[in-house]
């Protein structure tokens, strides 16, 4: 199963990023085109409400400082966002110029400015003076570090445990190097720590450090682990040699990406290729495969293209990659020989009444069962949840998830939790985990008695206008 | 197809688009070429007294990503020796004897020197003598250029011995660096000028380097005003225009006037054509892109002309004119007011910013229909401008901010009163011009509400 098809270079073309950055000409260009609505739907399409057009309008001005600090000041991961954000459906999609489709590239301008931050070390804010309050956060993915970041902006120091031997969650490990190259996510760790902010890699909470302990010695604890696991499909056949989880195979292209390039020669990919699942993750290991050299890789789903979580934007170009997605399709088995994987079994579903999640339920149409040759299957069906550390710490869940008030407090009241751990509906994204930061740092702080960090920028529109004039904020009768 | 043949003051092109004596025209190799591609004539770049260049000659002004919106130079005239031009301007009049070639001169103010280089240039076989007084650096610091533009009696007197020398027609060029360009004009006439051309370059800096601290353009570590041209400078050169074409004096000599100022298309040469020139000059669009743009500029302005069913070009000569009026004389009661179609409504809410800081305040943003206070509105769904048209002022200010075509338009409404003008009321209600307790009555009287 070892691949020889494809050799170092063609490697490398395959898993670097897909967009290059725009150059400058090109940038401004785009950015002036934006027509800097008032009260734009863009802001309000973003989950952390990032000032989409004054950013673009300091890009166009040639102030990047100014336009990654705009960014940075409403998204702690803003340098990962505007890489991986699904903005067709967020910002972008909002765009008044998609009305004549062809809205603002409002992602790659992002990331135009959040390049100039990085790459020139700008620190964007301020240090603010140590208020002597210490939280303790579990997970060092864009949940755990946009709230470590946002509470050392209050001045509050955060330690963030974090199991893995890397920080930054899904961006060091689970996000395709076309979309997101592994530096990236480890600048934005580095851009944290920067701002007293403490990371601990390869201690995991419950093996390394006890639960109890932390919640003795911090003045708060927020649990931003993420999921576990992929669940096992639970088919016969699973435990054959060439069944694999997603993530890894994922994490295998990230740390190449990292450490040297001719490590991808050193990752296994079958010829024939099946991916279970059709989520983001799914996605992304369906272009993984191919890219490393798969003949063919076929997606399996048991419902339909409606009930599936992959936007439409992944799943044209996972189609354009040569990915086959076979829809309303089980899996009842997989078949191998001496141990390894050879195959398939596969039946074809229909959609029945609802379930409990509302979708459709899909039932097994009977005698249409058929064999897909493999000799890879890759699970890619969710992740488990991380139910025990949820009771180590005492905090109530439900469905595996954390429960939590609007401001992300949970049962518990030392202990909130941000992330995909409480993300029991709607999508998990980079950037809503990147919004929780941001709940959860101002709870935290109010919680401990710790004022409001000044914006950078003192934004005074709106007192001027309601504390003088009447209430339309007009001055004509 | 139109007929585009220009006959300017006697002087025949095929076309009216004529370089302007500028570095394309400063040689017999780029004239030859631009002819090649069809340009209809040629200004040859100022020839005169020795001269010495320095480098960085030009600066720009750019805005955003757009090159060269206009340019700025402190070029001099040409540092080719006089005879060197002489010859080749013989070689090109005789290989395009269908071509205008105009030659353009500076010299030192003394009769003799002006009679020695029109007596030159005739002698080279140029169809015109186009008198530089524009030009306003390097030369005007030696009595040449702007500095005797910008005296009248100056322009009159030295003018008076070109056309007294001159057997062929005489163009006088002026400076747009005055407060007011008809004096000069009318130097021109009284001194019996063949035509007029404007403008010349437009004194200015463009631009202040951050780093450096440094001005462009930046010879050396020192900057100085330059001359100012492009796109970016084409308003000014239109009031200018319009001011010379409509001037009694000027239009009773019957002189033809050059327009020049940022044309870089058709559209842009038409208005000047319609403003009052009977052949337009190009500069900057050609140092920008190349001689190659002719054949779109005679190509769009044929077009046009087909569409308004002109046979030749001389029929839309200020064809505009007429429409130049004083303020004085505007109709107070014509009334327009803005209407935004929803249905092209993007949403983008500009009009409301401009109209409600900018402007008026007559535009509303609203939900359902039901005016929004959007400093306080936290919904998703986005609002809707709507004008209350009856406090609209009909100023224009949101159809000019709207980025989509024919979204919001100036509808105009019938008038709620009788026309009348500003200098009716100076003649038979001067109080209220000069008062206003009596301005505010005559409101009353006539319905006038401002809010």
């Amino acid at each position: 199963m070892e691949h020889h098809k494809l050799s170092l270079d063609q490697l490398q073309d395959s898993f670097s990023e897909i967009h290059p950055r725009y150059t400058p000409n090109e940038a401004i260009v785009e950015a002036e085109r934006c027509l800097y609505c008032f009260d734009a739907p863009c802001i309000k399409a973003c989950p952390t409400s990032i000032d989409i057009p004054t950013f673009i309008r300091q890009i166009a001005n040639d102030n990047l400082t100014g336009a990654g600090t705009t960014i940075l000041e409403s998204n702690m991961m803003g340098h990962t966002c505007g890489r991986v954000c699904p903005v067709e459906e967020l910002c972008v999609g909002a765009c008044v110029l998609g009305r004549e489709h062809r809205p603002i590239a409002i992602g790659r301008l992002q990331r135009y400015a959040t390049d100039h931050i990085f790459e020139n070390d700008i620190q964007p804010f301020d240090l603010v003076a140590d208020t002597g309050k210490r939280v303790a956060i579990i997970g060092a993915g864009p949940a755990g570090l946009s709230t470590a970041g946002e509470l050392a902006k209050r001045g509050i120091r955060a330690t963030v445990f974090e199991k893995q031997e890397l920080a930054g969650g899904l961006s060091t490990y689970g996000i395709v190097v076309l979309r997101e190259p592994t530096n990236v996510a480890l600048e934005e760790v580095g851009f944290v720590e920067k701002l007293g902010v403490t990371v601990r890699t390869g201690v995991e909470v419950g093996r390394d450090v006890l639960p109890e302990d932390l919640l003795r010695e911090y003045d708060a604890v927020v649990l931003a682990a993420g999921t576990g696991r992929v669940p096992p499909l639970g088919v016969p056949g699973e435990e054959l040699e060439g069944v694999v989880e997603a993530l890894p195979m994922i994490a295998a292209t990230k740390l190449a990406d990292k450490d040297g390039t001719e490590a991808l020669t050193r990752i296994r990919v079958g010829n024939e290729v099946i991916v279970v699942g059709a989520g983001n993750t799914a996605i992304d290991a369906a272009t993984v495969a191919k890219r490393l050299g798969a003949e063919r890789v076929t997606m399996l789903y048991r419902r339909g293209r409606e009930e599936m979580s992959a936007y439409d934007h992944e799943v044209a170009f996972v189609r354009a990659e040569g990915v086959d997605i076979r829809l309303l399709t089980q899996p009842v088995e997989v078949l191998g020989e001496g141990g390894k994987v050879t195959g398939v079994r596969c039946v074809r579903m229909r959609l029945g009444d609802p379930d409990a999640s509302g979708r459709r339920r899909p039932e097994p149409i009977p005698g249409s069962e058929f064999v897909l040759p493999a000799d890879q299957v890759i699970k890619a069906i969710g992740q488990e949840k991380l139910v025990a550390l949820y009771d180590a710490v005492g905090v109530e869940h439900a469905s595996g998830y954390v429960r939590t008030d609007g401001e992300l407090r949970t049962s518990n009241p030392k202990v909130f939790a941000a992330g995909d751990c409480v993300r029991a509906t709607g999508q998990a994204l980079t950037v809503t985990a990147a919004e929780d930061g941001k709940i959860a740092a101002r709870a935290i702080a109010r919680q401990l008695g710790v004022a409001e960090p000044v914006p950078a920028r003192d934004d005074t529109r709106g007192r001027f206008l309601h504390a003088t004039v009447n209430e339309f904020g007009r001055i004509h009768g | 197809m139109a007929d585009l043949t220009t006959n300017f003051a006697g002087v025949v092109s095929p076309n009216p688009f004529w370089l302007a004596s500028a570095p394309p025209t400063n040689s017999a190799y780029q004239i030859n070429k631009a002819f090649e591609y069809g340009w209809g004539g040629a200004v040859w770049k100022t020839i005169g007294d020795p001269v010495l260049n320095v480098c960085n000659r030009y600066g720009q002004f750019e805005y955003g990503h757009r090159r060269l919106i206009a340019i700025n130079n402190v070029e001099l005239i040409s540092d080719r020796p006089i005879e060197v031009n002489l010859k080749e301007i013989r070689e090109v009049k005789k290989l395009w004897p269908d071509r205008a070639v105009v030659v353009s001169a500076m010299v030192s103010s003394n009769e003799a020197a002006w009679r020695k280089v029109v007596q030159q240039i005739e002698d080279a076989g140029a169809d015109a003598i186009e008198l530089n007084y524009g030009c306003p650096h390097g030369m005007s610091e030696r009595g040449m250029g702007a500095a005797v533009g910008q005296v009248p009696e100056y322009c009159e007197m030295i003018t008076g011995w070109v056309t007294a020398a001159a057997s062929i027609p005489v163009i006088v060029k002026l400076t747009p660096n005055v407060t007011n360009i008809i004096p000069p004009a009318h130097a021109a006439v009284n001194a019996g000028a063949d035509g007029i051309s404007l403008i010349n370059t437009i004194n200015s800096i463009t631009g202040v380097d951050l780093d450096s601290l440094e001005i462009f353009p930046n010879v050396g570590g020192k900057g100085s005003h330059g001359g100012y041209a492009g796109p970016a400078a084409r308003p000014i050169a239109l009031h200018m225009l319009s001011q010379v074409a409509s001037d009694p004096k000027v239009a009773a000599s019957g002189i033809p006037i050059s327009g020049m100022g940022g044309i870089e298309t058709w559209r842009d040469a038409a208005e000047f054509l319609v403003l009052g020139s009977t052949s337009m000059q190009v500069c900057t669009a050609v140092m920008h892109y190349g001689f190659r743009i002719i054949h779109e500029l005679c190509d769009g302005l044929s077009n046009w002309l087909d569409e308004k069913g002109a046979g030749a070009i001389s029929e839309f000569v200020g064809k505009s004119v007429p429409r130049i009026g004083h303020f004085g004389d505007f109709d107070l009661s014509f009334k327009t007011v803005a209407v935004i179609d929803e249905e092209k409504c993007i949403q983008c809410n500009l009009c409301y910013v401009a109209c409600d800081e900018g402007a008026h305040q007559c535009i509303d943003l609203t939900k359902d229909g039901v005016r929004v206070d959007p400093e306080t509105y936290s919904g998703a769904e986005l609002l809707q401008p709507k004008v209350r048209e009856e406090d609209c002022v009909g100023c224009d200010l949101c159809s000019l901010v709207c980025p989509v075509d024919d979204c919001i338009t100036m509808e105009e409404r019938p008038r709620e009163r009788d026309s009348f003008t500003w200098n009716e009321l100076v003649r038979t209600r001067p109080e209220v011009t000069t008062d206003w307790d009596a301005m505010v009555a005559f409101r009353r009287e006539v319905g006038i509400e401002i809010h």
